[in-house]
């Protein structure tokens, strides 16, 4: 019963969150001058490179441009669900 | 005390620089500051008409910056607020004219000669020239921005600049808040923007019709019978002299409930939006 009033109370997203988000990505190309695209293949590489070691979700992955003290960090943060078992039959 | 000069400045036309140039120095004045205004919009001046001053200008920022006149000879004091002095622009040359060394000079004779305890210089839109003459003699930057996508960019590509010149703490002034639409979802509010430019947030300023009726007669809407902006002014230049006066416009939103059910019991009498 809730679900449906809180359901029916968000049924548009609010237009802050979407100016928010769009300004977000706009901010990424202008700091850094390197676009989105860019950082959603980075984001992939890591990815590729951390599934081979652990268990992780794709969807989980987040990637984003921190500023402090005039200087850029690339933060990411990749939830592990658990290890990748080795496998001990092959090579 | 030497004097503190602040440069207003925004990046993007139209968010208000002029407007809070215009009301904080005027509210600085009226606290017993020594105060400067200075538009260093050549070419497109206005600060001059939203003070209802443009009738009693004789020299400009320019002809000191020539040599033309001596600084007491182009500032106009203010018939309302006897600290409060105007150096208008040049509305006949162009930003080229001076140079950011040049602004630098001046900068430094006003606070030594004249003993100013604030200069606010008013800087035009953009990022070239003009905005690098506003710049060159400040002490520090006070970024003006609405609550709106394309002027928080500009807003975070001026800080990027500031920073470039070593000026690593512009302090954040919002102006145009709606906190009506803010409720609706529908506007950004100080939280979701200090979020994004991470710098401090000196005060913010509401939406307010009673900025159009001080314009249209040049008086500053400090000096007006006024509710929201005015004394939202009036705390940011108590701000700007140190005082720690909290900014809680969050808190009223987010005690919307609460207050409706205080009210509903009577405990609550209807307080101001606190800005
Ligand atoms: N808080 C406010 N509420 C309503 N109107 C405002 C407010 N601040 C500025 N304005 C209006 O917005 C317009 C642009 O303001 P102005 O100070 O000239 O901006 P800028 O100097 O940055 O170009 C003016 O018409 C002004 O009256
Ligand atoms: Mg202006």
């Amino acid at each position: 019963m809730f679900e449906i009033l809180t359901k029916w109370l968000r049924k548009k997203e609010d237009s802050k969150e979407i100016g928010k988000n769009r300004l977000q990505l706009i901010l990424i190309d202008d700091r850094l001058g390197v676009s989105h695209e860019t950082l959603d293949s980075i984001k992939d590489d890591i990815f590729t490179v951390i599934s081979k070691y652990f268990d992780v979700s794709e969807d989980d992955v987040e990637m984003n441009l921190q500023k402090e003290d005039g200087s850029v960090a690339l933060v990411a943060s990749i939830p592990v669900l658990g290890m990748k078992r080795q496998s001990v039959t092959t090579k | 005390m030497a004097g503190k000069s602040y440069v207003v400045t925004s990046g993007k036309g139209g968010v208000g620089k002029t407007t809070v140039t215009a009301n904080l120095g005027t509210a600085l004045a009226l606290r017993g500051n020594k105060v400067c205004v200075i538009d260093s919009d050549i070419g497109l001046r206005n600060l001059d008409v939203v003070m209802g001053l443009e009738n009693r200008i004789v020299y400009d920022l320019i002809d000191v910056i020539e040599g033309t006149c001596r600084p007491k000879q182009a500032l106009i004091k203010h018939k309302k607020a006897d600290k409060l002095f105007l150096l208008p622009a040049s509305q006949t040359r162009n930003k080229e004219a001076i140079s950011p060394k040049q602004m630098k000079e001046l900068m430094i004779r006003m606070k030594e000669e004249e003993l100013f305890d604030y200069i606010l210089v008013d800087s035009p839109a953009g990022i070239e020239r003009g905005f690098r003459n506003a710049i060159a003699g400040a002490d520090e930057a006070l970024i003006v921005t609405t609550p709106e996508v394309s002027a928080i960019r500009d807003a975070d590509r001026i800080i990027g600049l500031l920073q470039a010149d070593e000026m690593y703490e512009p302090k954040l002034v919002i102006n145009r808040l709606s906190t009506e639409l803010v409720k609706k979802g529908d506007m950004m509010d100080q939280d979701d923007i200090i979020d994004i430019l991470s710098i401090e947030l000196l005060g913010i300023i509401p939406e307010d019709e009673g900025i159009v009726a001080s314009t249209n007669m040049g008086v500053p809407i400090v000096l007006l019978e006024n509710e929201k902006a005015g004394p939202a002014f009036k705390r940011i230049a108590r701000r700007l002299e140190g005082e720690n006066i909290p900014i809680s416009l969050t808190g009223d939103i987010e005690e919307t409930l609460l207050n409706r059910i205080k009210r509903l019991f009577g405990i609550n009498r209807k307080e101001p939006e606190r800005v």
